[in-house]
């Protein structure tokens, strides 16, 4: 956003300048050119202060010409303007030409330049154009100094947008700590209170700060106020985090849980240890990857699109491996589980291998359409991916759709059917190897919907499903089985679970962690967590 | 929940059956087998319904009972193997059998056989009495175990009473149904126990058989105690001494096998509705 | 006594007997695999000069020696899986652990003939550790080593299998546990700050008891060890399987409801022959480590121990000999296509999977009875 701003910026420039080398010009007292042209370093600096507190709009424009080294004096009384073999003088308007043999560059030294920098930031902050300014706001929050000060008060007082006041306000506040004045300093800090920036607990830090025995603040009333609200940035931030906690443990949850919702319907509805799910949600994304790749080919205006084509191909690849792999291998193993077992591991390593022979081994790119790009920002550093927003509504989505499904259609009736009582479900004319291997594709075709969902954060290689295969696994065993209510918390809990868990032990230690409780937990919940109880279940 | 409490006895070794081997039980108010006020459910589902029921020692029990009335679920909790939520069950008068594991409970005498007949069906038929005979069965002596000339000859006078003596090098597999329900039979005469719990043990037998097999309960009531669930009401006229019936998973009535049929309530559960 | 001895105890019923080293020709092939091993390959090894047509070289050397430990880990699986019928999907671990503990010893022996010649291996030096971590306490020694190698994976499989069985997990639920079992070590071994090199492992030996690691007579003096445990364990494995105890085993496979109202705590005896189990994978790495040179955590990784299991099927499950046949078989399979055809060596492995479970549920064992049989 930022620099977009600062590319419209530079593209108006020239016609601004063309404007200003006319009659405006004369609004900006010919003193304050001088002194940037011609003063020493900390007359400039004053020069650019004044430039930008005047909420000039010429004061933009003449600032970025500085910075950008197209500032030029001849002589002791020319400033001049050149752009290419152009030049006009800033003091009277006029064009110059032939360009002067004395030209000199105007010194910009690393001080001058800096505060160039934010004084364009601050200059901004007067563009008629509300996201202008807001970028602006931001921009100033962390590189602001006493110099921008007047500018900043300036543009609070004409600022009507509470948002970007808001930000104002605390930058003025961070300031002003610095004030001599006492009353200053102290409604600075209560002002601070409100911020959820972290560098502003850094600056209330250094107000509390102790140096060789005294503190670097001698008022006690100033310290106690710094220390009230540092507690309250504090606890602000405190928030800030668990929200970014809590958001990608459900993010990582809604990952787990479109791994596992495929699972759940092979092993949990047919009691069939598939293996190759991993591999299955690999397929998924390599078909979005493919999609991908023939968009932008074919129809590179329509990209953004080719999501929408990618879901239901990477569902139909994904369903008729399944549904060939079901024909072809797992029928024939129908009660015999630990055979299943190895035998879809089989499969798994040669789904594998033949991606790595197709698509070589190295990981593939697959990018995000651009309305996924950035994200929502919460708080203050705290921004949610929309592609992570977007994978949490798709699990719902799908999760729904699973639903309706099982519970609403015929072939869900069938499934559940031939789930409770196979010979039963058989004798009343339920095609019972036809609803195995559509039940089984359906199973498959989740997986390749999370294998397109999964390509959108991250890496697409061959061994993408390994790294998933545990986990969801995971998940339906602590879920228990046949229940795709227990699935879902056990998607959410394992994800936000393990995200919490991560922050205070790092990665590895979280996952161990998370499995040790597991197997704690089927000591006092053998069947997982929604389990049947009953007669049947024990034979 | 009373499951809970009793899984920790499971680590506890002075309350594994194999000290209560040794010492028999005390029966000496007659009574073998306590349940009292058994409750259990699955999912709602009232199977027991404070099921209360005393079993004599020696005596030959028949329990009879339409179709979910509690009869399997009343031998699981006899057993361990489904744990009652409220109610007690007494092994003589000082074994609570809701603090055993299952394998402790037929360490302590009670002896089980399935309504499916279970036998090992890849061991030979002579195996399957021999893992079933009572010994120490804990890890190690099972491992140091051989076999005497003594528990030979008792394998072998067990497979004379059961009729197996030519089948026994035969894989238990191979059996037909009504054979695997003798062998089953076999098995639990060579834990000792003293207490036989049958379910359903004639299903499967052919009339000759099931002829047998009453002749075989009658002699063994007295030296043991059985507790028979049967639906076929001619055999447990046959065999009967006592009739407990049982409905909705409660005792609905007990007595000679004269008196239960001319209960009116049994006959309207029975019959009418 | 006459009716007893007919019905001698047969714990292999249904499994072919010659295999199972009950028939006189188990027996001889037991004796010859033994003079093999322990005479002809060190004599062709080390008295035959290289450039004979008999002599057997350091490649064959290393393979054969690798190929017996991991016959030695199909004979613990088998044990655990085709007698008792849990399948592990989790004993690579056990493996890598006893690798890992007597890696920890040839670590310590390198001295300070490390690349940095420190007193600390070379990954600790990288780490700037400034001392062993506790848990490396005593690993200088050789017998504390060994000790290791057997507490390590009999510990943790014990723990394990407690918790385990205790809640009556069964089956693929059971298989999945260990999977995950294995992964969460796999995470933790590849952690730099665990102590046990990371990525990279144990590498580098340069001496085993004094012995340089790499020298012909130190080679074969551990391929010969490797040898007799494995037929040792054959033999603790045949006396367990045909003891009383091994019948309960089968019977717990078969129908452990049976089991428990038979008396029998089915808890002790998977504990029992799980935890053996291990122990016997732990020593199978701890003979592979110092043979191959090298442990990492790639051990650990599910799809080793997957391999575990399919090598005892191919070889014939409850058969004890068909399994360290099985993994030989696989194993040589494996590194003549590895260097034939790198790239298709997972698809013959995949099919292998696949193919054996559906046409040779009996495996390589059941193949060669049937085939006796049928003329």
């Amino acid at each position: 956003m930022n620099r977009l701003v600062a590319a419209l910026a530079r593209g108006c420039l020239p016609g601004i300048v063309a404007l200003l080398a006319s009659s405006a010009m004369a609004a900006i007292a010919p003193q304050t050119i001088r002194d940037l042209a011609f003063g020493e370093g900390d007359d400039k600096i004053r020069a650019i202060g004044a430039l930008s507190a005047s909420g000039d709009p010429q004061a933009l424009p003449l600032l970025q010409a500085l910075l950008d080294g197209e500032m030029q004096t001849a002589g002791e009384e020319q400033v001049l303007l050149v752009q290419g073999d152009k030049a006009t003088d800033l003091l009277t308007g006029r064009t110059v030409s032939p360009l002067p043999a004395n030209r000199d560059d105007v010194v910009v030294n690393n001080r001058v330049r800096r505060s160039l920098g934010t004084a364009i930031a601050a200059a901004k902050l007067f563009a008629p154009d509300r996201s202008a300014r807001l970028a602006a706001a931001r921009e100033l929050q962390n590189t602001a100094d006493e110099n921008m000060l007047p500018a900043i008060t300036t543009a609070l007082a004409k600022e009507s947008d509470a948002e970007i006041k808001e930000l104002l306000s605390q930058t003025r506040a961070s300031i002003q700590l610095a004030s001599t004045d006492r009353a200053t300093r102290i409604a600075a800090i209560r002002t601070l209170a409100e911020s959820s920036n972290p560098s502003t607990k850094t600056l209330l830090l250094g107000v509390l700060e102790q140096k060789s025995g005294s503190y670097v603040e001698a008022d006690a009333e100033v310290r106690s106020e710094a220390g009230k609200s540092l507690r309250a940035v504090e606890s602000k931030l405190a928030t800030g985090e668990m929200i970014g906690r809590i958001f990608s443990g459900a993010s990582l949850g809604s990952i787990l849980l479109l791994a596992a919702l495929g699972l759940a319907i092979t092993y949990g509805l047919m009691g069939v240890i598939n293996l190759a799910h991993g591999e299955l949600i690999m397929v998924g994304a390599y078909a979005t990857y493919v999609v991908q790749n023939l968009f932008r080919r074919y129809a590179p205006g329509a990209f953004d699109a080719y999501l929408i084509c990618a879901i239901p191909m990477a569902f139909a690849v994904a369903g008729l491996v399944g549904m060939a792999l079901e024909r072809c291998v797992i029928r024939f193993l129908y009660g015999r589980p630990l055979e299943t077992l190895l035998a879809t591991w089989g499969i798994s390593l040669i789904l594998m291998q033949t991606v790595r022979t197709v698509f070589g081994a190295q990981n593939v790119q697959v990018e995000n359409p651009s309305w996924m790009s950035g994200g929502f920002v919460a708080m203050t550093g705290i921004v949610l991916p929309w592609s992570r927003i977007a994978i949490i509504g798709f699990a719902a989505l799908v999760l729904l759709l699973i639903w309706l499904l099982l519970t609403r259609t015929r072939l869900g009736l069938f499934v559940r059917a031939v789930t409770q009582n196979r010979a039963m479900a058989s004798c009343t004319g339920v095609p019972t190897r036809r609803v195995d291997t559509l039940a089984f594709g359906l199973g498959a075709g989740v997986a390749g919907l999370a294998g397109c969902a999964l390509s959108q954060i991250g890496n697409v290689g061959p061994d993408l499903g390994q790294s998933y295969i545990v986990d969801s696994f995971m998940v339906v065993v602590l879920g228990g089985v046949g229940q795709l209510a227990g699935t879902i918390y056990a998607a959410l809990g394992l994800g936000i679970v393990n995200k919490l868990l991560e922050a205070w032990s790092g990665a590895v230690l979280a996952k161990i962690a998370v499995l040790v409780f597991i197997i704690f937990f089927i000591q006092k919940r053998p069947q997982g967590l929604f389990a049947l109880r009953g007669r049947a279940m024990e034979t | 929940m009373s499951g809970a409490s009793s899984r920790e006895h499971w680590d506890d070794p002075v309350a594994t059956g194999t000290r209560l081997l040794g010492e028999g039980v005390d029966t000496t108010h007659r009574g073998i087998l306590y349940l009292d006020g058994i409750s259990v459910s699955f999912d709602g589902f009232k199977a027991l319904d404070s099921l209360s029921l005393i079993v004599d020692a020696g005596e030959l029990r028949c329990v009879i009972g339409p179709n979910g009335a509690g009869k399997t679920t009343m031998m699981d909790v006899i057993t361990g193997k489904t744990r009652p939520d409220a109610g007690s069950a007494y092994f003589g008068q000082t074994i609570d059998l809701s603090r055993l594991t299952e394998a402790e409970i037929a360490g302590a005498g009670i002896g089980r056989k399935f309504q499916k007949p279970t036998v090992f069906e890849q061991h030979s038929v002579f195996e399957n009495l021999e893992l079933a005979m009572k010994a120490d069965k804990r890890v190690g002596p099972t491992l140091r175990a051989r076999l005497d000339a003594a528990a030979r000859d008792r394998i072998a006078s067990t497979l004379e009473t059961i009729k197996l003596l030519p089948e026994a090098a035969r894989p238990a597999g191979l059996l037909s149904h009504g054979q695997k329900q003798w062998l089953e039979i076999g098995m639990l005469l060579m834990q000792e126990p003293q207490v036989l719990l049958l379910d359903e043990p004639v299903a499967g037998m052919t009339d000759a058989e099931t002829m047998r097999s009453a002749e075989l309960f009658v002699s063994l009531a007295g030296r043991y105690t059985l507790v028979v669930v049967e639906h076929d009401v001619d055999f447990v006229a046959r065999i009967a001494h006592k009739v407990t019936v049982l409905h909705e998973g409660s005792v609905l009535a007990e007595g000679s096998m004269e008196q239960i049929q001319q209960n009116q309530q049994v006959i309207e559960v029975f019959l009418g509705r | 006594m006459i009716l007893g001895r007919a019905f001698m105890p047969d714990a292999t019923l249904g499994a072919p007997r010659y295999l199972s080293l009950l028939s006189p020709g188990g027996w001889s092939l037991y004796g010859l695999a033994a003079i093999v091993l322990f005479f002809v390959f060190p004599l062709l090894h080390l008295t035959v000069p290289a450039d004979s047509a008999l002599h057997i070289s350091d490649y064959w050397v290393t393979l054969i020696g690798k190929i017996m430990c991991y016959a030695i880990v199909a004979l613990a699986m088998d044990l655990i899986w085709g007698y008792t019928g849990i399948l592990s999907l989790g004993h690579g671990l056990f493996f890598a652990l006893g690798g890992y503990a007597m890696g920890m010893y040839l670590m310590r022996s390198i001295g300070h003939d490390g690349v940095y010649q420190s007193d600390l291996p070379d990954f600790m030096v990288f780490l700037d550790w400034k001392k062993y971590p506790w848990y490396w306490s005593f690993t200088e020694h050789f017998g504390y080593a060994l000790a290791l190698v057997v507490l390590v994976p009999g510990l943790l499989a014990f723990l394990f299998g407690f918790f385990a069985f205790r809640s009556r997990i069964k089956g693929v639920y059971f298989s999945i546990i260990t999977q995950a079992l294995t992964y969460a070590f796999m995470l933790l071994f590849f952690r730099n700050d665990t102590g046990f090199g990371g990525n990279n492992g144990f590498t580098d030996f340069k001496r085993i008891l004094g012995f340089p690691i790499t020298a012909p007579e130190t080679r074969m003096a551990l391929f010969v060890t490797t040898a007799a445990a494995l037929l040792g364990f054959l033999l603790l494995g045949r006396w367990i399987v045909m003891s009383k105890l091994g019948r309960v085993l089968t019977a717990i496979r078969d129908a452990e409801t049976r089991v428990m109202f038979s008396g029998y705590n089915p808890l002790y005896f998977k504990l029992f022959i799980w935890t053996l189990s291990a122990v016997i994978c732990g020593i199978a790495g701890a003979l592979y480590v110092p043979q191959v040179g090298i442990i990492n955590p790639s051990e650990m990784s599910p799809a080793n121990s997957i391999e575990i299991a399919i090598w005892t099927a191919v070889g014939g499950r409850g058969t004890l000999l068909g399994p360290v046949l099985g993994a030989a078989a696989v194993n040589l399979g494996k590194s003549w296509f590895t260097k034939a055809f790198p790239e298709y060596w997972l698809f013959a492995l995949g099919l292998l999977f696949i193919l054996v479970t559906l046409f040779l549920p009996r495996g390589l064992a059941g193949l060669w009875h049937s085939r006796k049989k049928r003329p």
